[in-house]
């Protein structure tokens, strides 16, 4: 199969487990490429990509952008500060503005759950969802998914252990659609206050000893707290947090195993990891970084050559 | 479909022991020169021509594998997308001297893909194509190959087929494919 059965990546919910091989596949291919001395292919040079940002972000975006640039694409960018948006333009209306001026693609963050599903109801352009709200962040499961494979060479009954603030967070989800698609067991563990009453309802286990996550699993992906996104008190203090959920090297260590330590960024060292852990021989939080941008190449390119 | 053989078991041993000698009379002791195949056929020319090249000249001759899926003018213009093959090339082109390698030339269009593809890995001195077939009257460019097995005349809704002895099939032959309402 050299096709995805979608052509949008709305989430990692809508895509096949042959789909997320394809795009690994692919991602191989042009990780490759990302180690030569000129690191640059002409696939979609005649392709126009826009990044819409509704949301920050420093990582996903410069990514993208590079990953498009590698593949010879024209680039727009746009973000909602500063834009028309302010002035109280509709998302519709902004988005078919950007198409207006014959844009193929759209990388597409938004705070809003369902944003780009939304829109991809009401316009041509291929979309990538490059995270909307507290829902679906599928490239990031995908390059996390990527570094894993790379590191322990399949996924197939790895037991992965998601670390941190799983209610606010769509890397979990999508990592949990993506982990659960390729075999693995998957495991959330946080504050009862930031875990999700049914998550076990996806077939999850759900634990609140930290220690007890590690000494279970193979790779621990740890998430940052999401200071911007907590509107209520779910634990008493960043300092308490620490206490009961931080990990550090020590802790790493006595657990006299094999452990591949994740963390999509960006991290508030000192809260979720110490510097030490970060900074490890256990850590493969710069690798996921590399690998992001393959991965991403391997998205925009078989989304480019998709039919329909 | 009718298959007929062009080119037999032993006389492709032949051919490829001659391709081996015109290489070394070109390239005397190959002390600058790079081997590419072309993915995804013509890797097993290359491998066996490699081979070969070691046996009689007992030189370690660097060789490469290109990929060109990427490179493609055809990308978003058929009908299924080709999926891409691994590209292993640990040496740069820089002030080499390459021969491309890869089974049959027809249209010329994936040696212009491959063309663009290996600047990716510097400025080589000198290019020069070696294949086993070349379809004569079939090309879109202006691209012609420096060593040839042997020139065949075709249609261009026939195929040329290189076998290559493996599992699959018993020894290597080259044969030439028709539709059968065609013949």
């Amino acid at each position: 199969m050299s096709q995805l059965s979608v052509r949008h990546l709305l989430g990692i919910k809508d895509i096949t487990e042959a789909d997320i091989e394809l795009i690994f596949q692919t991602a191989d291919h042009f990780k490759e490429v990302l180690n030569r001395p000129i690191k640059k292919v002409p696939s979609l040079r005649d392709i126009t990509i826009a990044n819409v940002f509704f949301e920050d972000s420093t990582r996903t975006r410069l990514s993208f952008e590079l990953a498009e640039k590698r593949l010879s694409a024209d680039v727009i960018n746009f973000s909602a500060s500063g834009s028309s948006v302010k002035k109280g333009e509709t998302l519709l209306d902004t988005v078919n503005n950007i198409l207006a001026m014959k844009v193929d693609m759209i990388v597409m963050r938004h705070s809003s759950v369902g944003a780009p599903h939304f829109l991809s109801r009401h316009i041509k352009a291929n979309i990538v969802n490059a995270g909307d709200g507290t829902h679906e962040h599928p490239t990031q499961a995908l390059l996390d998914s990527f570094s894993i494979r790379e590191k322990l060479g399949d996924l197939a009954r790895k037991k992965v252990a998601i670390i941190g603030d799983i209610l606010h967070s769509r890397v979990a989800l999508s990592n949990i659609f993506a982990l659960q698609k390729l075999g693995a067991e998957v495991m959330v563990c946080g504050p009862s206050t930031l875990i999700p009453r049914y998550i076990g309802e996806l077939g999850v286990k759900v634990e609140h000893n930290v220690r007890k996550a590690l000494e279970w699993c193979d790779v621990a992906n740890v998430l940052r707290i999401q200071l911007e996104r907590q509107q209520g008190k779910f634990f008493p203090s960043l300092r308490e947090y620490t206490l009961y959920y931080g990990i550090d090297k020590k802790m790493l260590d006595s657990l006299n195993k094999e452990i591949v330590l994740m963390h999509p960024g960006p991290i508030n060292r000192g809260v979720e990891l110490s510097s030490d852990a970060a900074d490890s021989g256990h850590s493969i939080i710069l690798d996921q970084v590399e690998n992001g941008v393959a991965v991403r190449m391997a998205v925009l390119y078989l989304l480019a050559s998709a039919k329909g | 479909m009718q298959k007929r053989l062009i080119v037999p078991h032993a006389l492709l041993r032949i051919m490829l022991q001659r391709l081996c000698h015109q290489l070394i009379e070109a390239h005397g002791d190959f002390s600058n020169t790079v081997l590419i195949g072309l993915q995804p056929r013509g890797k097993f020319l290359a491998h066996r021509l490699h081979k070969l090249l070691q046996e009689i000249t007992g030189k370690n001759i660097p060789l490469g594998l290109l990929d060109t899926t990427f490179y493609r003018d055809d990308f978003r213009r058929r009908e299924s997308p080709l999926a891409a093959n691994a590209t292993s090339i640990d040496f740069l082109v820089e002030n080499k001297n390459v021969v491309l390698i890869d089974d049959v030339l027809f249209t010329g269009r994936s040696v212009r893909a491959a063309l663009d593809a290996m600047i990716a890995f510097g400025r080589p001195a000198h290019v020069e194509l070696l294949v086993l077939i070349d379809r004569r009257y079939q090309r879109d460019l202006p691209i012609e190959a420096t060593y040839v097995g042997q020139r065949v005349n075709s249609l261009a809704t026939q195929k040329v087929l290189v076998e290559w002895q493996s599992p699959e099939s018993a020894e290597d032959a080259i044969w030439l494919i028709s539709k059968t309402e065609e013949v």
